[in-house]
């Protein structure tokens, strides 16, 4: 028997996944870039302006820095899940943008393109299931050094990804109350038409975004890596480009988080005031991506700006908000949710 | 007690009350406080491209003094080398030869004069003791070298360029700082 491969789909995905994954890592090493002329703005300092234009070389300079750092893998480590703890990292960071719809339509050479790589019908519960598995490789990482440094920053970070998952998923069990479907394009099509999810949902989405902080391990949670007291946390053994992995599936995490966001609750690419259908496909399709990527600057920039606002969490008042705060709260909005469906579809 | 100045402030030990324990009008206050910091004026210099403005007394490194046909003013006679609280300054003195007088102001001069600009203190002392106008500070700073060696600056350095082969050196090694009345 032969399965009837359209040659075409296969390379129009595999062009989509190259094209998501470099845009994904390029996009990161300029939130690197940006954290710190955003932490300078703030500070009222000027930040990074030698390597370039402005400096906006400056991420490739930090990119051949660490490639070029000598490469330092402790005696007492275990080697092979030394390695696999920032490779581990990087994958699950990059898994995550496989769900999210770029943009609608495109049509080129003869042919509809979807803007997204797999459209399935349990993306949230995908982009879940891989956010959770990123904590391995901390865990891993951590684990293998052998250094109680990192092994603290690793419970931390296992404790913290735990704790804070469970608030997230409550509140998204709301959402999902409300758009009665899972697929993330299908949620997209839906704000289009009506209003964005964030009207529904202020108090899920404030979960939410709390929630996210936590997840990418940001200030005010990013205890897994508090300098002050764990030296780096779990990546304290690391050094070179495993170091510079794990510094950046952060930032990649932090990318693939807004994107969420954005396409759960503020209407993923639908731009707002603009009726989309009066447009050609593709320039309704640019207009899309212009949109998100806008909202997704703007995320971006909201976390950078609470990360040089706010001080860190101790770890109990951490555990306090998760636990005693934040779960209680994702359940009355759940509750409400549900009463208020019950109440207007009866 | 009594307290000793009227800057004392009673530490609040308040439990917190509701909106305290909600933390959001306090994350906001101060979200809005860095927010407001993007448009602040940045006390930065960016060094190279721009400096500073010294003031008119700035002492910077020395410079050794020729006149306006471009002979050296320093007669060797030590002064400098005398004041100078850091012993940082030694010369050797020659007498000018015959024919040498597009050179040399005057019948002596120093045919050696090293500073070791790693012992200068950079008081001004030197420019405060010498008679003939001949070595004064300038407005030139941040020395930078690899050795140590190439700090003990000699003649070569230390000289000012020629005013009527390089006016535009000279002018610039001058400087704008003011100087002391000419001695001629």
């Amino acid at each position: 028997m032969f399965l009837t491969i359209d040659l075409a789909f296969i390379i129009e995905k595999l062009i989509l996944i190259v094209v998501v994954v470099s845009a994904s890592l390029v996009i990161a090493m300029y939130t690197t870039f940006a954290e710190r002329k955003v932490a300078a703005i703030l500070q009222d300092r000027r930040g990074p302006n030698r390597a370039g234009p402005f400096g906006l070389l400056q991420p490739l300079a930090d990119g051949i820095k660490l490639f070029f750092k000598e490469e330092i893998i402790p005696n007492f480590s275990s080697k092979a899940l030394f390695i696999l703890g920032p490779a581990l990292a990087m994958l699950t960071a990059v898994m995550t943008s496989a769900v999210i719809p770029w943009g609608d339509k495109v049509q080129l050479f003869g042919r509809d393109i979807n803007l997204q790589i797999a459209d399935i019908n349990i993306g949230i519960l995908y982009v879940f299931g891989v956010v959770s598995l990123g904590v391995y490789g901390i865990m891993i990482g951590a684990w293998a050094s052998n250094n109680k440094f990192s092994l603290l920053g690793g419970l931390r970070a296992a404790s913290q990804i735990i704790s804070y998952e469970l608030a997230m998923g409550i509140s998204l069990i709301a959402l999902l109350m409300i758009t009665g479907s899972l697929s993330l394009k299908e949620m997209v099509l839906q704000q289009q038409a009506g209003h964005w999810n964030v009207v529904y949902q202020p108090l899920g989405f404030l979960i939410f975004l709390i929630c996210a902080f936590a997840e990418c391990n940001r200030t005010p949670f990013d205890l897994p890596e508090a300098e002050n007291e764990l030296i780096g946390g779990y990546h304290t053994e690391y050094s070179s480009m495993k170091l510079g992995f794990y510094l950046f599936s952060e930032y990649i995490n932090m990318f693939i988080s807004s994107v969420i966001m954005a396409t759960l609750f503020f209407g993923g690419y639908d731009m707002p005031f603009v009726n989309e259908a009066s447009f050609s496909p593709n320039i309704a399709a640019l207009i899309g991506i212009a949109a998100l990527m806008g909202k997704v600057v703007m995320f971006l920039f909201f976390f950078m700006w609470v990360r040089w606002t706010i001080p860190r969490f101790r770890y109990d008042q951490l555990m306090h908000l998760g636990w005693r705060i934040l779960i209680p709260l994702a359940l009355f909005n759940m509750l409400a949710t549900g009463g208020v469906i019950l109440y207007f579809h009866k | 007690m009594q307290a000793l100045t009227n800057r004392v402030k009673e530490v609040d030990r308040k439990p917190m009350s509701l909106m305290e324990r909600m933390y959001l009008p306090g994350i906001i206050k101060g979200m809005m406080i860095t927010f407001s910091h993007i448009f602040k004026k940045k006390p930065t210099i960016n060094y190279p491209e721009q400096k500073r403005p010294f003031s008119p007394v700035f002492r910077g490194l020395q410079i050794l003094n020729r006149d306006q046909e471009g002979r050296e003013n320093c007669t060797a006679c030590g002064l400098c080398a005398v004041a100078c609280p850091a012993e940082a300054i030694t010369m050797e003195a020659a007498e000018r030869q015959a024919g040498e007088e597009h050179l040399y102001r005057e019948e002596k001069y120093a045919a050696k004069y090293e500073i070791n600009m790693l012992r200068c203190i950079f008081c001004g002392l030197c420019e405060e003791a010498c008679p003939k106008d001949a070595i004064y500070l300038s407005e030139t700073f941040t020395p930078a070298d690899y050795q140590r060696k190439q700090f003990i600056y000699d003649k070569n350095d230390l000289l000012i360029p020629h005013p009527k082969e390089n006016p535009e050196a000279y002018s610039q090694a001058l400087g704008n700082r003011p100087k002391k009345e000419s001695v001629n």
